[in-house]
């Protein structure tokens, strides 16, 4: 209930605005809902929206995965931590647009060079937080489930994986929003199609309803996957702390 | 089955870069069916001594025989559960051959019965040690190590849980190792007791206890507690 009531406050701050600035700038909202409803019914909005939406999910489990097995690893062997630490400060303080900028030049402007490339700009986050996660863990555990004498998947699974939950969680929300920003960057700069593609294209002819209707319908999408997958993920896995008063 | 543990020496680097010796050459051996009580001033460098004999610390001279195949049962000084995983999760995960009327039957005796679905986080501190206990029995243990598991519970609840063990302990044979700083505890729960120095540790006086637990009564303990008390008085 609140939520709607402060997404109407959102319309009406826009509309107000769109009254005094003009409809060149600032189109109104029943402009842009027209133009979605057009871009939708021709199909055009659907392909864009999946293209980016292949990619985002493509490029956060790549990143997600390969960078949470590297941040345990630093986390546990002392050795990979010294090894890799130079390289992750590197990674983290790289701009977005170098990385994506050398993929298209080294791998030619094809779908991998994208998905790579933001991959890589995600990659670092995902391995410092769980660094951190793993570095957090708790030894006294460890040892109880080595006294038990509990295999070694169980003890990862029950013991080692509740504890980083909450890490991964914070990873992947933080992660999602920074894979979201730089894919339409990605599509921008050498993809065909995609919500980053059209709006270029926009912003190539001074389109501003066209790309007000790209960019809402990709918050709404963001938004939904927000609240229906990362936060009833995130309230499973701590869902055995007591709650907060 | 039998436990030798024949500890030379342990010393730790503290973190400014002194060493410290933590534990004097310690022998003693434990059979299948006894008990066996550590008692010593805190920070005598009991803990450490656990710690080796359970295998979590190798860095010590000298060596412990356990045989391979023994399974542990531990109660740590702290419950140690799990607290994503509810009490008979707990249980389980440690234990994963237990069977459902054995668990039951561990349940009961712990008065657990009504906290099963529960969440570590739910339960207070001495409903928490129990569990920790039913853990340790579930698994069926060859040694079974108790670290204080009855410090910091109101008399009263300690000497309900001290009996809980005694049965527990007297209805399978193992090896039981028991830590603790009451000399009422021990000369109720244990066979023999070790009495250690304070750090570095070393074991002062090795005092058997003839009667069998089960048949000691108030007056024996009165009585083994006053030859103790003379014992030690003289050792010191």
């Amino acid at each position: 209930m609140l939520r709607l009531l402060s997404f109407a406050l959102f319309v009406a701050i826009w509309w107000t605005a769109a009254l005094f600035v003009g409809g060149a700038k600032l189109p109104s909202p029943p402009a842009v809902l027209n133009v979605i409803i057009a871009e939708a019914a021709s199909g055009a909005l659907f392909v864009h929206l999946g293209a980016t939406l292949a990619r985002v999910a493509l490029a956060f489990v790549l990143a997600m995965s390969l960078g949470s097995a590297i941040g345990y690893l630093m986390g546990r062997v002392k050795l990979a931590d010294r090894l890799g630490d130079p390289w992750l400060i590197l990674l983290l303080n790289l701009p977005a647009l170098v990385v994506i900028v050398l993929a298209y030049i080294w791998a030619g402007l094809t779908e991998a060079a994208a998905i790579a490339a933001i991959a890589i700009n995600k990659l670092p986050t995902a391995v410092v937080t769980l660094r951190e996660g793993t570095r957090a863990l708790d030894r006294s555990l460890d040892e109880m489930a080595s006294v038990f004498a509990m295999p070694r998947w169980r003890a990862f699974r029950h013991v080692v994986l509740p504890q980083l939950a909450p890490y991964i969680a914070a990873s992947a929300r933080s992660g999602l929003s920074l894979v979201w920003k730089i894919v339409l960057v990605a599509e921008l700069l050498g993809r065909p199609n995609g919500v980053g593609f059209e709006i270029g294209v926009a912003f190539q002819l001074f389109d501003t309803p066209r790309l007000l209707a790209y960019s809402l319908t990709f918050a709404a999408v963001v938004l939904v996957i927000e609240t229906a997958l990362v936060q009833p993920f995130e309230a499973r896995a701590t869902r055995w702390r007591p709650r907060a008063a | 089955m039998r436990l030798e543990v024949e500890i030379t020496g342990k010393t730790y680097r503290s973190a400014a870069g002194g060493t410290h010796e933590v534990l004097a050459p310690v022998k003693f051996a434990l059979q299948s069916g006894e008990v066996g009580v550590l008692i010593g001033p805190s920070g005598c460098g009991k803990s450490t001594m656990l710690r080796i004999i359970l295998g979590l610390d190798r860095d010590f001279d000298g060596h412990v025989a356990r045989p391979p195949q023994a399974r542990i049962g531990m109660v740590f000084q702290e419950p140690r559960l799990l607290p994503w995983r509810s009490v008979e999760q707990n249980v389980r995960l440690a234990a994963p051959d237990v069977t459902d009327a054995k668990l039951s039957e561990l349940f009961k005796i712990l008065e657990l019965d009504a906290h099963r679905s529960h969440f570590p986080g739910e339960l207070s501190l001495g409903l928490a040690r129990r569990v920790a206990l039913a853990r340790a029995f579930a698994v069926e243990p060859d040694l079974l190590v108790l670290d204080e598991p009855l410090a910091s519970l109101d008399d009263a609840l300690a000497g309900r849980l001290r009996d809980e063990i005694a049965t527990l302990v007297a209805s399978r044979p193992v090896m039981t190792l028991l830590v603790t700083h009451s000399l009422d505890d021990a000369i109720r729960l244990g066979d023999r007791l070790f009495f250690l120095s304070p750090r570095p540790a070393r074991i002062v006086q090795e005092v058997p206890i003839a009667i069998p637990r089960a048949e000691r009564s108030e007056v024996d303990l009165a009585r083994i507690r006053t030859e103790l008390a003379a014992l030690l008085l003289e050792s010191k």
